[in-house]
């Protein structure tokens, strides 16, 4: 199973050492890992999404609750989860096919944040699925490089994770 | 009140607020702004000859003081050779804070001559490290280093040191107090958990209490005896928890696991409660149990990531045991477990010593009981790893004086060096080292530091030419296909002891055993017996 686990952590040098080689050690498979600062610099946010069993989840919280730097652990649950990553996927575009890609970015809310003679960039924000069928939709344009970050996430609702 | 100093300096007056009187390390150029400083000092620097050495003697030193003892070593090699020691204290829980000089902050990642990333090589074992690059921050970070070491689970913290911000100047000031916002770990127990456990130790009809080496941590020994005795229930425990109650104590079973008693084994196999005391339920400790599902576990322990990891727990309590078992004791009720008591009992066998036939040497159980008869109450005795400490951990009798080992990383080397911190924390006490003659040839060197520094330890070695527990494996696993075992060409350990001045002698069969121990345990220098063992002898005796 999927858990998305988000972590505030003091932002300390070697911090995401600590965490990743955590899931290393311990044989936790990271699906993917983003990080970033919040409101508070001192403060950074990680979310990362593992695989395992509800046994593993539990020792993943456990485990991370006991480095010192990390302030708090939650993991998501999967029915309040506001979960989006963000993809950029440069295609082959000949200035003929353009309008069909402008469709295409207009049907799935994606932007145009780049056009060259030949390429087009395109820029989507969403979870998982939207972003599946997004590249889906690009893979006959040739592909010339696609990049994606990890998932960011909170929960849905009025409760806010905070220090 | 704060004037400018040097890092150094300051770090020397850290040792000293912390109340640090002896420290373990070996110098180097990395950190000789730090010793240049510490010379200054009254803290008593033990020079040792390797730097595990260092490491292991702050662990001895840390487990009969029961505060954070310091290790010190320079960047590189130096570092890299303590790696060993802070795996080892991490593992069985050990309060270390270790101090290494690192090159300067300038040439960090230039691969300059002796720089390692020791707190990257490190991070999987310490409880914390800080690789300090702001000098105004030393005192702060020193103090929160004793804190995460002490405090909670302990375990090892490393400072890395750079070479240039050891002499820069700066503001001395030692805080009073730390607080870390991320970490603070629970000391009270949840009443209601505690509850339910009184509850259920009042409606088991077979209760027994699971002790491990968290007992000494929380300094909670004689908590445990009397609830056991209040509520009349048994009590085994694991490596680590050897010399928690006295071994002759009627509820006493002894050690459990793969290379326990029968008494304990069988208890822990037909109890139906089973309550751990700060024990991780290790996989040697704790095996015969996990195929079973007809019984109830509390587990009380202050790390809440050991509850519910390797086993199953019904009534899980976090919490310093000090303070829980002081709840629990309070409203826990006088049980009669009688006849359980009985038949765990009956299966105390007790090992009588009999003399070998037809095999050389002595039979290491009775050596083992004519020495627990001879011990003086206020003893340590720290056995090395392989048969030499099965024999002593379930063989030995201990009313009152301290086992040390090293129960979860079962290093070699380990025994001599704790020793020494052992001593230099209970400088009244006996303290006997136990080893092999395999392991002995790991940590000889260290008859120097103990004739420098007048460290009155006593060291037994079991000598029976082998690697004993790994022949003993492939004795029993690989057709007793014997490889790499043998030690021909060591020294004969008396003549050894003797050149760095130390007097010994050999116990070639049992009757030579009771006068050498009297001599050993008599002696006001450290002494050595020389100890003849059958290489076929078996772990379990
Ligand atoms: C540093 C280290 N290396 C290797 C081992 C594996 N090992 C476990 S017991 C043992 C044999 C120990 O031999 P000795 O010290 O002579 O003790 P004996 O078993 O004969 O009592 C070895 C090699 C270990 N535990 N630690």
């Amino acid at each position: 199973m999927k858990h998305t686990i988000s972590i505030l952590v003091e932002n300390n040098a070697g911090v995401l050492a600590r965490i990743s080689g955590l899931f290393a050690r311990r044989g936790y498979n990271i699906h993917s890992l983003a990080v970033g600062v919040t409101d508070n610099d001192k403060i950074s946010r990680i979310t990362i999404v593992a695989e395992g069993s509800d046994y593993t989840l539990e020792q993943i919280e456990k485990q991370l609750n006991k480095l010192i730097d990390v302030i708090k652990v939650r993991s998501l649950p999967a029915d309040k989860l506001l979960a989006r990553e963000l993809v950029l996927v440069k295609v082959c575009c000949k200035p003929a096919e353009r309008s069909e890609l402008i469709d295409i970015a207009e049907i799935t809310t994606a932007k145009i944040s780049d056009v060259s003679q030949e390429t087009m960039t395109l820029e989507l924000s969403g979870n998982q699925y939207n972003i599946a069928t997004f590249e889906e939709l690009l893979r006959p344009y040739k592909i010339i490089e696609i990049v994606r970050t990890g998932t960011v996430a909170m929960q849905k609702g009025s409760e806010g994770l905070r220090v | 009140m704060s004037h400018r100093i040097t890092v150094a300096e300051a770090l020397v007056k850290c040792l000293e607020a912390e109340g640090i009187s002896t420290i373990f390390g070996y110098p180097g150029a990395a950190i000789c702004p730090f010793y240049d400083k510490l010379a200054d000092s009254k803290i008593k620097h033990i020079l040792v000859r390797h730097e595990a050495n260092a490491g292991h003697a702050a662990s001895g030193f840390a487990r009969l003081s029961g505060k954070p003892a310091v290790c010190v070593a320079t960047s590189g090699p130096g570092a890299t050779n303590l790696i060993t020691a802070i795996a080892t204290a991490y593992m069985d829980s050990i309060p270390i804070v270790a101090i290494t000089g690192q090159v300067s902050t300038e040439q960090i990642g230039r691969d300059v001559f002796q720089e390692a990333d020791i707190t990257g090589a490190t991070e999987p074992f310490v409880k914390h490290s800080y690789l300090i690059k702001n000098a105004e921050l030393v005192p702060e970070i020193v103090k929160k280093a004793f804190y995460i070491a002490g405090s909670g689970r302990p375990g090892p913290v490393l400072l890395d040191i750079p070479y240039d911000i050891q002499q820069q100047f700066i503001d001395f000031k030692y805080p009073e107090n730390v607080e870390i916002n991320s970490y603070r770990p629970t000391y009270e127990g949840n009443k209601l958990q505690i509850k339910r456990a009184a509850e259920a130790i009042k409606t088991a009809k077979k209760p027994l209490i699971c002790a491990g080496g968290g007992l000494f941590t929380a300094n909670a020994r004689d908590l445990v005896q009397s609830i056991a005795e209040k509520a009349n229930i048994p009590v085994i425990c694991t490596m680590m928890g050897v010399s928690l109650m006295p071994s002759d104590h009627p509820l006493f079973l002894g050690m459990v696991g793969m290379h326990g008693c029968s008494a304990a084994n069988c208890a822990i196999s037909e109890c139906d409660l089973l309550i751990l005391l700060g024990a991780r339920v290790g996989d040697r400790a704790v095996t015969a149990i996990k195929e079973r599902d007809d019984f109830k576990v509390i587990h009380i322990d202050i790390d809440p990531a050991e509850i519910g990891k390797n086993l199953p727990v019904n009534i899980p309590v976090v919490g310093d045991l000090k303070a829980v078992l002081a709840q629990l004791s309070e409203i826990i009720e006088k049980c009669d477990n009688t006849e359980w008591v009985k038949k765990c009992r009956s299966e105390r066998i007790c090992l009588t010593a009999t003399e070998n036939e037809n095999k050389i040497g002595l039979n290491p159980a009775a050596f083992l009981e004519k020495l627990s008869n001879l011990l003086p109450e206020k003893c340590v005795v720290s056995a090395d790893v392989g048969q030499n400490q099965i024999w002593t951990a379930s063989c030995l009798k201990l009313n009152g004086g301290r086992f040390i080992t090293s129960g979860g990383m079962g290093t070699m080397g380990y025994s001599v060096p704790a020793a020494i911190g052992a001593k230099s924390a209970a400088p009244d006490a006996e303290v006997i080292a136990i080893c092999g003659d395999g392991s002995f040839q790991m940590q000889f060197m260290e008859l120097a530091t103990m004739i420098q520094h007048g460290i009155n330890v006593k060291v037994i070695v079991m000598a029976n030419n082998r690697l004993g527990m790994v022949r003993e494996v492939q004795a029993n696993n690989y057709e007793n296909k014997l490889v790499a075992v043998f030690l021909d060409g060591s020294p004969d350990f008396v003549k050894l002891a003797d050149a760095y001045g130390i007097k010994g002698e050999y116990v070639n069969n049992i009757s030579e055993a009771e006068t050498a121990l009297k001599n050993l345990i008599n002696s006001d220098k450290p002494y050595i017996l020389q100890v003849k063992v059958d290489e076929n002898e078996k772990s379990i005796l």
